[in-house]
């Protein structure tokens, strides 16, 4: 009950944006994560890549304050991610039930909610900040569509609008990308770069290699502990993929580059915690 | 025309009538409001265990005298809150500790019922509602308690829909999520008392569940859903009871017979998710 009125924490400027101090998570007696540290900058476009069961979704939910490590802390700005409402953790679809009845506008307005306040109701003001956050994604005319009415991508960016109607300043994003067309991929990139031009920092779960070479600052490689983090041609070398996918790959040389094969895919990642 | 008038005046011509009428009508708003966040959270068997629990704490205030809505209250919220406490824990599925934990209170409630020599007049009061014998002082209980759900489903709306809705997102934006999913379940069982009197233990399920899930085939919005399923509420409870009046059916039974009807006709030919009119596939 005393959470009801609890202000959200301050921001301390001084402070790093996202700081993780060896945090570590063991659940039912199985290591999920062990011993991460790893700290970024406002506006940093991060992949988080690994096998399946790396703890993706995991880690995600550690950084969002849903599941509290085992050991360690998460910093966010100088304060636990519990005190704050700016990070904003966008599901993979299949976690979401698109039959509810919510219009695309009010899964937009939740975004507001804690903003908003107890017992108030959204004013013209909150539903002309939840209008920008569409016009910001392009999903403005399709305002008053039921959620399930809506194709994968345009899915996706309903839940990047409710971020930033959230005012999110971190976001975090679970295979977002899977199963898009590149049309669906290149619009929610496009977003992408607006939100980095504002300095918010995403964090985007993905399996597709290619497009964390291609399209991201840096590489957060993960097995359950942190194998690298940086520029994809510092990360993404033969020995540190390995490290991280083992038998799950093959790396072939290939003139300059080299050729990676997995065969770790898309949904049952490791099972949600609660 | 007069002869409709005269076939739609001729139940109201006695008191108790009139007063399973209003009785009927609240219980038949009040459900599916609630009944909305019922439906979409799947919380129908934990409806309906909440329903049976509160069997012994009906019987026992009717054994020391108590009005029998007191004790199915302190029953109810108590029986929410350990459900709720329940759900946390993980050594047994919540179903299962549900199911083990609703039979058991059902079969003391019966128990204890059967010391009495008028065992089975009002056993079947309590299992099936006796909407012709409700007073007036339980009609003010009813609308009382009709109030008070109404008020918090207002006041918490948009918390209860990021709840159901996304518990995740409700988790980041510090929402306090085990105080709203106890008020929920409170709720529920606050519901559950005001609508006992109206159709039982066994059958309240139906004002919960049935013309919510109706109006949640036939609408895009919460609000829509909440108010629809009122209204389809409302309209079933009437017309269950003018049934029960001229066919001689029992008054429950004929309500809940009325809703099922409705929700059979709205998922066959319901123009947004209808079997029948559903050509174009749902999207991806």
């Amino acid at each position: 009950m005393a959470e009801l009125f609890s202000r959200p924490a301050n921001h301390d400027p001084a402070a790093p944006p996202l700081q993780v101090d060896g945090i570590g998570l063991v659940y039912d007696g199985v290591t999920a994560l062990r011993d991460l540290s790893f700290s970024l900058a406002a506006g940093a476009r991060v992949a988080v890549v690994g096998p399946n069961g790396a703890g993706k979704s995991t880690l995600f939910k550690i950084l969002a304050g849903v599941i509290r490590p085992t050991s360690g802390a998460v910093r966010i700005y100088g304060a636990s991610p519990g005190g704050h409402v700016c990070i904003a953790y966008v599901p993979q679809r299949s976690q979401v039930d698109w039959t509810f009845p919510v219009t695309v506008a009010d899964v937009v307005m939740m975004g507001r909610i804690r903003t908003l306040g107890l017992f108030r109701w959204p004013t013209t003001e909150d539903w002309r900040k939840v209008d920008e956050a569409l016009r910001r994604v392009g999903m403005l005319d399709l305002r008053g569509r039921q959620i399930g009415e809506l194709s994968g991508g345009q899915q996706q960016r309903v839940f990047l609008a409710q971020a930033l109607a959230q005012g999110a300043e971190i976001v975090l994003l679970d295979e977002p990308l899977s199963g898009l067309d590149v049309p669906s991929q290149e619009a929610i990139f496009g977003i992408l770069d607006d939100l980095r031009a504002s300095g918010v920092m995403t964090l985007v779960a993905t399996h597709d290699l290619n497009l964390a070479a291609e399209r991201f600052d840096q590489i957060l490689l993960l097995n359950r502990r942190l194998v690298a983090l940086g520029p994809p041609g510092e990360v993404f070398t033969r020995t540190r993929l390995l490290e991280a996918y083992g038998g799950h790959m093959h790396v072939v040389p290939e003139g300059e580059g080299m050729l990676v094969l997995t065969d770790s895919c898309c949904d049952g990642e490791e099972a949600a915690h609660e | 025309m007069s002869d409709v008038l005269a076939w739609l005046a001729e139940p109201l011509q006695y008191a108790f009538m009139v007063r399973g009428l209003l009785a009927a009508l609240i219980v038949g708003i009040v459900c599916p409001v609630l009944g909305a966040y019922v439906v979409l959270r799947g919380m129908a068997f934990l409806g309906d265990a909440l329903a049976h629990i509160i069997l012994p704490g009906v019987v026992v205030a009717y054994l020391l005298g108590w009005p029998l809505g007191v004790g199915a209250l302190i029953m109810g919220v108590l029986a929410a809150l350990g459900i709720g406490a329940l759900s946390q824990r993980k050594e047994i599925k919540e179903d299962t500790a549900m199911g083990v934990i609703f039979a058991g209170a059902f079969a003391l409630g019966i128990a204890l019922l059967s010391t009495q020599r008028a065992y089975a007049v009002d056993l079947s009061h309590i299992l099936f509602g006796n909407l012709l014998g409700v007073s007036a002082g339980d009609l003010w209980l009813m609308g009382g308690l009709a109030l008070v759900v109404f008020a918090l489903v207002v006041a918490f709306y948009k918390e209860f829909l990021v709840l159901s809705f996304d518990p995740v997102l409700a988790v980041t934006l510090r929402l306090p999520v085990t105080f709203l999913k106890n008020l929920l379940l409170v709720l529920t069982a606050v519901v559950i008392v005001a609508s006992l009197q109206a159709v039982g233990v066994t059958l309240v399920l139906a004002m919960l569940v049935t013309p919510a899930a109706s109006a949640y085939l036939l609408t895009r919005r919460l609000p829509t859903m909440m108010m629809l399923g009122a209204g389809l509420g409302a309209a079933g409870a009437v017309i269950g009871l003018y049934l029960s009046y001229y066919a001689n059916l029992a008054s429950g039974p004929a309500i809940v017979l009325t809703e099922t009807l409705v929700f059979v006709l709205v998922l066959l030919f319901g123009p947004r998710r209808g079997l029948i009119w559903r050509r174009k596939a749902p999207a991806a």
